[in-house]
């Protein structure tokens, strides 16, 4: 049962709670009129302290289809944050106007602070460089619909694996399925933290490696999952400047993997991955872009607990 | 040898490594109590050459699993009718509150006022305990 839980890490939730949130994913996909009037008279609160296009968009978007309504602000300067409100009781406050929220906030933890203090469910939509839950749902819904099934694959995870947030929560939620083998492609520099890799891939067994070169990883990978060095993480610009181009995907590059392999990015990108390989079939980053919505559809029905028959 | 005088009944903190007993005694907020608590530094001791003991005098209802956080080789006598009724070995607590501080720069714990440090054991064996808002791991030294 999720309604009334928060989404503050994937393992919040079980892989047969996933795997619910996922079938009436698929349903919406099928049919996304079907749900257009499932929120009526709800509203979701998005508390943006951060920048953001996807992640917000996407929920409203998610919202508005499922005939609810949102309210929120889009950056920390436009709340009373600037007047000096604590987290705790902005959070109090939404609470009593809406029915569901969502945070981004760019400190670490703060989704999991809003949880505590919330009576209404609360969505980390991204919390500094820890995790960003939704993305992994909308990541693992790409794998399972164009794969057919979370499991027996090897994934290259290139680029900031240190602040990468989305990367810290998406090796967590697959931590939980069969026979994954993790690349861990990074600078010294950008390498996973240790709460993930003594935690999470030493902890669990996971067959896993880490290396510095993208080319010689590549024919083996089933998927290969880029990001962005995110320079809104850096204390210093020069450590910035130093790393920003470490990894750059071309149609050159691409030539060494395999057929069948496909290419996520979490979005945006800056310059990892050339425009070129976007008319590659392997490229499946916008496709992502769009189950992400829809994956953000069926976590609000369930959260909200409201009726998902059709 | 300083003597301080037995218990009839209390609670007697043994085998604090020398000079940590001021930090339980704050810990335990023993500063506020209005029954009798005598704090020895230095005692000589055969395992540990030297010790701290706290000696608590009829409270024996105080909470002191934080105990188990600061040194898990602190051994506790509880005392009744001048008799050792219980010994107790602590294990580390499953949570520790507002004992610490997450030392993470991008934790929400340094900006939010008012925010309990909240941390939770992860390796009973090792005591290692990560920061319940940004995981952040800890280790104790």
């Amino acid at each position: 049962m999720l309604k009334g839980r928060h989404l503050i890490e994937p393992k919040d939730f079980s892989k047969e709670e996933l795997e619910e949130i996922f079938n009436l994913t698929d349903k919406i996909v099928e049919k996304p009129e079907k749900f257009n009037k499932k929120c009526s008279g709800k509203i979701l609160a998005n508390l943006f302290y951060e920048p953001s296009t996807r992640t917000r968009l996407s929920f409203e978007a998610a919202m508005f289809r499922l005939g609810g309504e949102v309210v929120g602000f889009s950056s920390a300067d436009s709340s009373s944050v600037s007047k000096g409100e604590s987290l705790s009781d902005t959070i109090r406050t939404v609470g009593c106007y809406s029915d569901i929220c969502v945070i981004r906030h760019p400190k670490e933890g703060a989704p999991k602070l809003a949880s505590l203090k919330s009576e209404i469910p609360i969505i980390n939509a991204g919390d500094g460089g820890h995790q960003h839950p939704t993305q992994t749902l909308t990541d693992l819904m790409t794998i399972r619909s164009i794969k057919g099934t979370i499991k027996n694959f090897t994934i290259g995870i290139c680029g900031d694996l240190k602040f990468g947030r989305t990367v810290h929560s998406l090796i967590k939620a697959l931590s939980r399925y069969d026979n994954i083998r993790f690349i861990l492609i990074s600078p010294e520099e950008l390498k996973i933290p240790d709460y993930i890799k003594d935690e999470v891939l030493i902890k669990n067994n996971l067959e896993f490696k880490e290396t510095e070169k993208l080319e010689s990883s590549l024919k083996d990978l089933d998927i290969l999952y880029m990001t962005r060095v995110q320079r809104e993480r850096f204390f210093n610009e020069a450590d910035y400047i130093r790393l920003k181009d470490s990894y750059r995907l071309d149609n050159k590059k691409l030539e060494l993997a395999k057929d069948d392999m496909i290419i996520l990015h979490p979005l945006p990108r800056v310059n990892e991955i050339a425009s070129e390989v976007d008319e590659d079939k392997r490229a499946k980053y916008f496709q992502q872009v769009k189950y992400g919505m829809f994956v953000r559809m069926a976590l609000i029905i369930k959260l909200l607990g409201v009726d998902e028959e059709c | 040898m300083l003597n301080v005088d037995s218990l009839k009944k209390g609670i007697v903190i043994d085998h604090i490594k020398a000079g940590k007993s001021m930090e339980i005694y704050n810990y335990l907020n023993l500063d506020k109590a209005d029954y009798t608590v005598a704090l020895i530094k230095n005692v000589p001791s055969k395992k540990m050459k030297k010790k701290d003991i706290i000696k608590i005098e009829n409270n024996i209802d105080l909470n002191l699993n934080i105990l188990g956080y600061i040194d898990p080789n602190i051994t506790i006598n509880v005392i009744e009718n001048d008799k050792i009724i219980k010994k107790l070995k602590l294990d580390p607590p499953e949570t520790v509150k507002n004992v610490m501080k997450c030392k993470n720069p991008r934790c929400i714990t340094s900006s939010e006022s008012e925010i309990e440090d909240i941390f939770q054991l992860i390796d009973k064996e090792k005591a290692v305990y990560k920061c319940i808002y940004c995981d952040q791991i800890y280790k104790r030294d």
